[in-house]
């Protein structure tokens, strides 16, 4: 056991420095500003930080000072002086005014923040434990963002990863959110069960998604690039796995990138009349499952003991199936197993629960179609 | 007991001795100076916990990747590290200084309900329990951050009511220590001992104790409506019923803002005491360092809304609640400004307590920048929920509260025990605490700006080196921590005899009117003072 924890912390260490070299970063400051507010909140928070400093120094040097001359042993005998009315006054009047001179600056953008009108483009944006989804409402574009970074990248207790973190580790997602670069675009920013944060950095924004409410915040992001952030509040056990890709392009490249999607949207609207083979929908369950139910019930199907039930030999993947397309349509209210008939097509449903009902241990032989799932549906 | 003769024994007491006797009187004490030494003793140990739980957390964060713990659990650790630290550490030890520092400060026998005294303490090591036994129940204790924000915390399991009852049982502890300080203070001073001749470690507690009631009731509610919401069919913080998540945020942090306020008053009222102690000057300004502290104690109650700039308010809301929480860096300025002036022109020593307590003014500045910073809506907008906020906090409830109990331990242990403790321990354990609390902290700065979230077990890799630095500061910190358990511990076993008064500069009345160590009942004539 010593040995084992010596060792680690030595390759820890190892890694550590080694790896440094090609990503070290010591960034001490807010990264690069790409929009109209996002620089503003660059440059209040400069003077801020200036202003403070200037305190610092002043305050604490003054401090010093009494520190090296007003000591007993270099023999300072002490005053009894206890108040003076006039600097009293004088340093409760001019923090009062230096406040003033942050709060006016501070106030425009403020001012600035607020005024979502006028936009060229609205996304709502939805925050789902745990991953993003965009819906570009006017253009019928809809589709979700998962992290991409695959889990033998970041290893789990007492099964370290096998594989080497990639440069864009935790930061990667399948589809990002595309915007056209130089237009004023708002942002309906929501969430489908916990309250989420769509943060951004570099594009100033950071706003909480609130189930049953829509929260609007706007962007002009300055040039085209690739911009990231991260899920800001605390919304279960994969809040720092859900992070948020924004790619700005320019308007010929948005308008190549719309008529894309519209295209893909229509082609993955399934034949409802297709009949599906228990290999197919197995095959295609597993790749829903991975992507939606194994970070809870895990890969192996038994989940966690007292938090995640297993799915490997329960009632309820083994009982009728009835139940347990209701539990995948509709969620445990008062658990974290949610609801996913918003977030899930009738064919990807019909495919998992098919994949849990005839995997590990369950051997139910049973298919359940697309069209099954479809009346479920109320 | 009578009052016609003094009681010289310092910390005898009447009665069977042995473990059960001795058990037995602890458990049925009404004495303030036994209460105070329940809930410095109860401090201690719940800071150990609270700084394990904390050691763990910086150790999954050493390195990008999961390598020790879970996240669900890392989530629990978030949870009840703060919940310990807040409600069991910092708060009880600021009670058990109030406890055994009022009495003898104003010239009480002891406290104005002597009874009432136990219960409230009585009630924290059952508090603690509820909370610790709910990492043991299925679904692991809480997992939504000390804030327990529905509609996530409505999801988790049992550990979430544990904690509820375990916040309820805390906050009748707190109501009640609360109406026994306000009472004690207005009622049972030593005759010309007015408001304006007290302490100002009596007045920070007098303001602190009025904060306490007024909102220890609102969080209460708070709790009770998730209770609610989870098990008996209410839909206060569910919009599918009619409700808002946001409300409950309102509710919890009308209580949560006054509540740091609470948490760093004492901490005032201290390093007021200890200041003009070692600068053998009397403290700068009093009367301005009582209306700053009230000023400060009224605005806390209209910035709430400061804890919530993501939400969404519109922006009339934005904007005051970002002028009015820039308002407090008045008095808190004019505060700093004085403690300085109290030592300008002084004669000073720099003893551990004197150590501890510019190490308190240094730390506890910065701490307040950054909240400055934080204040201004557009600037908070790309820092909420980052390690700045985390570093923010840690300056000014480390930096600021924590240095101030180990101030006062330091300055007071004297007075309490009879004897010294080890100076020179004293002055390691100031340095290593010094250095391992900004190697963790400062960093930290760093990894808000540059964009980390909090409450997040694993990160990306630009976030690497800043981690890895704080993780080794935490570590240094938290180990040096058993220098002063083992100083506490060896001071009051073996000990050198403290002088009546050993330290120059103190001139309140429990330096200047009672022995060393205090008799076991102090005051039983009240004094009287000129």
């Amino acid at each position: 056991m010593h040995n084992k924890l010596l060792k680690w912390c030595l390759s820890a260490m190892s890694l550590a420095m080694l790896s440094g070299g090609s990503f070290a970063s010591y960034d001490v400051n807010i990264p690069p500003p790409k929009t109209v507010i996002a620089h503003q909140i660059y440059n209040l928070h400069l003077y801020i930080l200036v202003v403070c400093a200037i305190i610092f120094v002043v305050v604490f040097g003054w401090m010093f000072l009494a520190l090296l001359k007003h000591r007993k042993s270099v023999g300072h005998k002490a005053e009894q002086f206890h108040e003076n009315t006039t600097v009293e006054i004088i340093w409760t009047v001019i923090p009062f005014l230096i406040l003033v001179a942050l709060a006016i600056p501070a106030t425009k953008t403020v001012l600035e923040m607020k005024d979502t009108g006028n936009a060229d483009m609205t996304i709502k944006v939805t925050g789902y434990q745990w991953k993003w989804e965009y819906d570009y409402m006017q253009d019928g574009v809809r589709f979700f963002s998962n992290l991409k970074t695959p889990r033998d990248q970041i290893g789990e207790p007492n099964a370290p990863a096998t594989a080497q973190k990639n440069p864009e580790y935790l930061l990667e997602v399948d589809n990002p959110m595309v915007v056209p670069a130089g237009k004023k675009v708002r942002l309906l920013i929501t969430a489908n069960d916990v309250i989420h944060g769509w943060y951004v950095p570099q594009l100033g924004v950071n706003q909480y998604g609130i189930p049953g409410f829509i929260k609007e915040v706007w962007i002009n992001v300055d040039k085209p690039g690739v911009y990231k952030g991260q899920c800001s509040q605390i919304c279960g056990k994969e809040h720092g796995y859900m992070p948020i890709t924004v790619v700005a392009k320019s308007e010929e490249d948005y308008k190549a990138w719309t008529d894309e999607q519209k295209k893909k949207a229509a082609a993955s609207a399934e034949d409802p009349s297709k009949v599906w083979t228990l290999d197919e929908l197995k095959a295609k369950g597993q790749q829903v499952y991975a992507a939606n139910c194994q970070a809870c019930h895990q890969a192996n199907g038994m989940g966690i003991p007292g938090t995640f039930p297993a799915l490997n030999g329960s009632k309820i993947a083994t009982g009728p199936k009835a139940d347990h397309i209701n539990t995948v349509l509709n969620g445990k209210a008062g658990t974290a197993m949610q609801a996913f008939g918003k977030q899930l097509s009738d064919t990807e449903i019909a495919a998992v629960v098919t994949y849990e009902r005839n995997s590990w241990g369950n051997k139910t032989g049973e298919v359940i179609q697309p069209a099954d799932i479809k009346s479920a549906r109320k | 007991m009578s009052a016609t003769h003094a009681h010289d024994h310092g910390h005898d007491h009447h009665g069977p001795e042995g473990f059960f006797g001795t058990l037995k009187h602890y458990v049925t004490t009404t004495n303030h100076k036994d209460i105070g030494s329940l809930y410095l003793w109860f401090a201690l140990i719940m800071f150990f916990v609270g700084g394990a739980m904390a050691l763990l957390i910086r150790l999954e964060l050493f390195q990008p990747g999961l390598q020790f713990v879970r996240p669900e659990f890392f989530n629990s650790l978030t949870t009840v590290h703060a919940l310990v630290m807040i409600f069991g550490a910092v708060m009880p030890a600021f009670v058990g200084f109030a406890n055994w520092l009022i009495p003898m400060q104003i010239g009480a026998p002891d406290m104005a309900f002597a009874r009432m005294n136990n219960w409230s303490f009585w009630l924290m090591p059952p508090a603690a329990l509820l909370l610790f036994s709910s990492f043991f129940v299925p679904g692991g204790a809480a997992a939504s951050g000390w804030t327990l924000y529905p509609p996530l915390v409505i999801q988790q399991g049992i550990s979430v009511d544990m904690t509820i009852l375990a916040i309820h049982i805390m906050g009748a502890s707190s109501i009640m220590g609360s109406i026994n300080i306000i009472t004690t203070i207005l009622n049972m001073r030593a005759p010309g001992m007015t408001l304006m001749k007290m302490p100002l470690f009596v007045w920070t507690w007098l303001i602190t104790a009025y904060l306490l009631i007024a909102v220890m009731p609102v969080l209460a509610g708070s709790v009770t409506m998730l209770l609610t919401d989870r098990h008996f069919g209410t839909h206060f913080f569910n919009a599918a019923g009619g409700g808002d998540p946001t409300m409950f945020m309102h509710i919890f942090w009308f209580f949560g803002h006054p509540e740091v306020y609470i948490m760093i008053l004492p901490a005032f009222g201290i390093i007021s005491q200890i200041i003009p102690a070692f600068a053998r000057k009397p403290l700068f300004g009093y009367a301005s360092m009582v209306y700053a502290t009230a000023s400060i104690a009224i605005l806390s109650f209209i910035v709430w809304g400061h804890h919530m700039f993501t939400v969404g308010f519109p922006a009339s809301g934005q904007l005051f609640f970002m002028y009015a929480t820039m308002l407090i860096a008045v008095p808190t300025g004019v505060k700093i400004f004085n403690w300085i002036s109290t030592m300008w022109k002084g004669s000073m020593t720099f003893e551990t307590p004197m150590l501890f307590a510019l190490g308190f003014l240094v730390m506890f500045t910065l701490g307040g920048f950054s909240g400055l910073v934080l204040a201004v809506t557009p600037v908070d907008i790309t820092l909420h929920n980052t390690y700045y906020v985390v570093a923010h906090f840690h300056y000014v409830l480390f930096g600021g509260a924590v240095l101030s109990i180990m101030a006062g331990v330091y300055f007071w242990l004297p007075k309490w025990t009879g004897r010294m403790y080890n100076e020179t321990l004293g002055k390691w354990h100031f340095w290593l605490t010094a250095i391992g609390f900004n190697l963790t902290f400062f960093v930290q700065h760093f990894l808000g700006l540059a964009g980390m979230p909090r409450r997040i077990p694993d990160y990306a890799l630009q976030f690497a080196e800043f981690n890895a630095i704080s993780t080794i500061g935490a570590f240094v910190l938290g180990i040096s921590q058993l220098l002063f358990f083992y100083n506490v511990l060896s001071c009051i076993k073996s000990g050198a005899k403290a002088a009546d008064k050993p330290w120059e500069g103190a001139d309140s009345i429990e330096w200047t009117l009672l022995p060393t160590p205090a008799p076991y009942h102090s005051f039983e004539t009240p004094p009287v003072i000129k």
